[in-house]
């Protein structure tokens, strides 16, 4: 039981934490589930956001199911989206039911633009470390260059992109093509 | 008690076939707003917006607050909380489900080298995908876009430049790179105080 709770106040923090959706919460995630709670190393959290983005749902949820399941099974998966989705509901609750035109509200906006920012230099500072991790050799720097043209250039289905990749690494992998340290 | 049986299926179905991230889900709100009475596609503007200026995956907050607006429909506030309740839960439950499944059959297989290739082709598409997908956040931090029509000249082109802004983000990404001890909550506070301050 005390596992649990651990589980969905965790989640409720980086839920409370989280600016502009699932990418946002990757910095939050690295800091209190990897770094604090050490439930999961970073690259499974890669890992799972790779899957989050080709199976259906929101990816912060799936990314809470995840490790929730990871640390405790069924209910552990319960707990942790319980909590990640426990401050959106309090806060849109609230508001939807208050103020009208939260968002037109000149002190909100400032805030926001300040908010914005500081959250793209978050984000972009984990996602560099998602790149030391995750390209190892000349294949998945090259993968990972395609995959950002094809989503901010042509806005390619992730799901395409995600499996496609997948494929590629498993037949990379079959042919002996992997040159990064793992292998084998 | 209709308009909630409604309302759990619809979203079971949004949180179903909305397939990477919050805003996937948006095509599945326009046409709630066609079909039912719960708010119009106007109100889901301002719904796209209170949804990415407050905490919380997107996707959620915005099956949140259209649950609101739907229970609110029936009777008070009460009613609107459960519409709420409602379509949130409907909306996480397939997804919920789908990732316990998938985590059952990782765990498996786990030890396979085909898993393993699988994930070594997954993680550089994985930081690819962020990139990309937030490229657009990144330019309207960080630049005037609505200025590029009014470019005339050369010297205009720095007009578009959104000087606080890059200021600010060279600043906390480098803190953010130097004092890896400090909480990302920290840094998103500070910006927050930035913006108000320096408007």
């Amino acid at each position: 039981m005390k596992i649990l709770i651990e589980l969905f106040i965790a989640f409720a923090k980086i839920g409370v934490c989280t600016f502009g959706g699932g990418y946002a919460m990757l910095p939050l995630i690295k800091r209190e589930i990897v770094e604090n709670k050490k439930w999961a190393q970073e690259e499974e959290i890669f890992d799972y956001y790779a899957i989050g983005q080709c199976t259906p749902g929101v990816i912060a949820v799936n990314t809470a199911t995840f490790i929730g399941y990871k640390v405790k099974g069924v209910s552990g998966a319960f707990a942790a989206t319980a909590g990640v989705v426990f401050p959106s509901f309090v806060i849109i609750s609230a508001i939807s039911a208050f103020i009208n035109r939260f968002s037109h509200i000149a002190v909100v906006q400032d805030a926001f633009n300040g908010i914005r920012v500081v959250v793209c230099a978050l984000v972009l500072n984990a996602v560099i470390s998602m790149v030391k991790k995750g390209v190892k050799d000349v294949l998945t720097f090259f993968i990972m260059l395609v995959i950002f043209a094809l989503v901010a250039v042509f806005s390619i289905n992730p799901v395409f992109a995600v499996l496609a990749s997948a494929i590629i690494g498993i037949i990379a992998g079959k042919l002996g093509f992997r040159k990064d340290k793992a292998k084998q | 008690m209709m308009t909630f049986i409604k309302l759990f299926y619809e979203f079971l179905k949004t949180g179903l076939f909305s397939i990477g991230g919050g805003l996937a889900t948006l095509p599945f709100l326009k046409d709630m707003a066609q079909k039912y009475p719960w708010f119009t596609s106007h109100q889901l503007t301002d719904m796209i917006a209170i949804s990415e200026s407050t905490p919380g995956p997107i996707g959620v907050n915005m099956a949140t607050y259209a649950g609101f607006k739907a229970g609110i429909t029936e009777g008070g506030i009460l009613s609107g909380l459960f519409g709420s309740f409602t379509a949130t839960f409907a909306l996480v439950l397939p997804s919920v489900i789908v990732i316990i499944i998938i985590s059952k059959i990782l765990e498996k297989f786990r030890k396979s080298k085909t898993v393993d290739d699988a994930f070594y082709g997954l993680r550089p598409a994985s930081a690819g995908l962020i990139l990309g997908a937030m490229l657009d956040v990144f330019i309207s931090a960080l630049f005037f876009g609505d200025k590029l029509d009014e470019i005339i000249n050369v010297f205009d082109i720095v007009n578009i430049f959104n000087f606080k802004a890059i200021i600010l983000f060279l600043v906390s990404f480098i803190l953010i790179m130097k004092l890896k001890k400090v909480h990302p909550i920290l840094f998103i506070l500070g910006g927050c105080i930035f913006g108000i301050v320096f408007r």
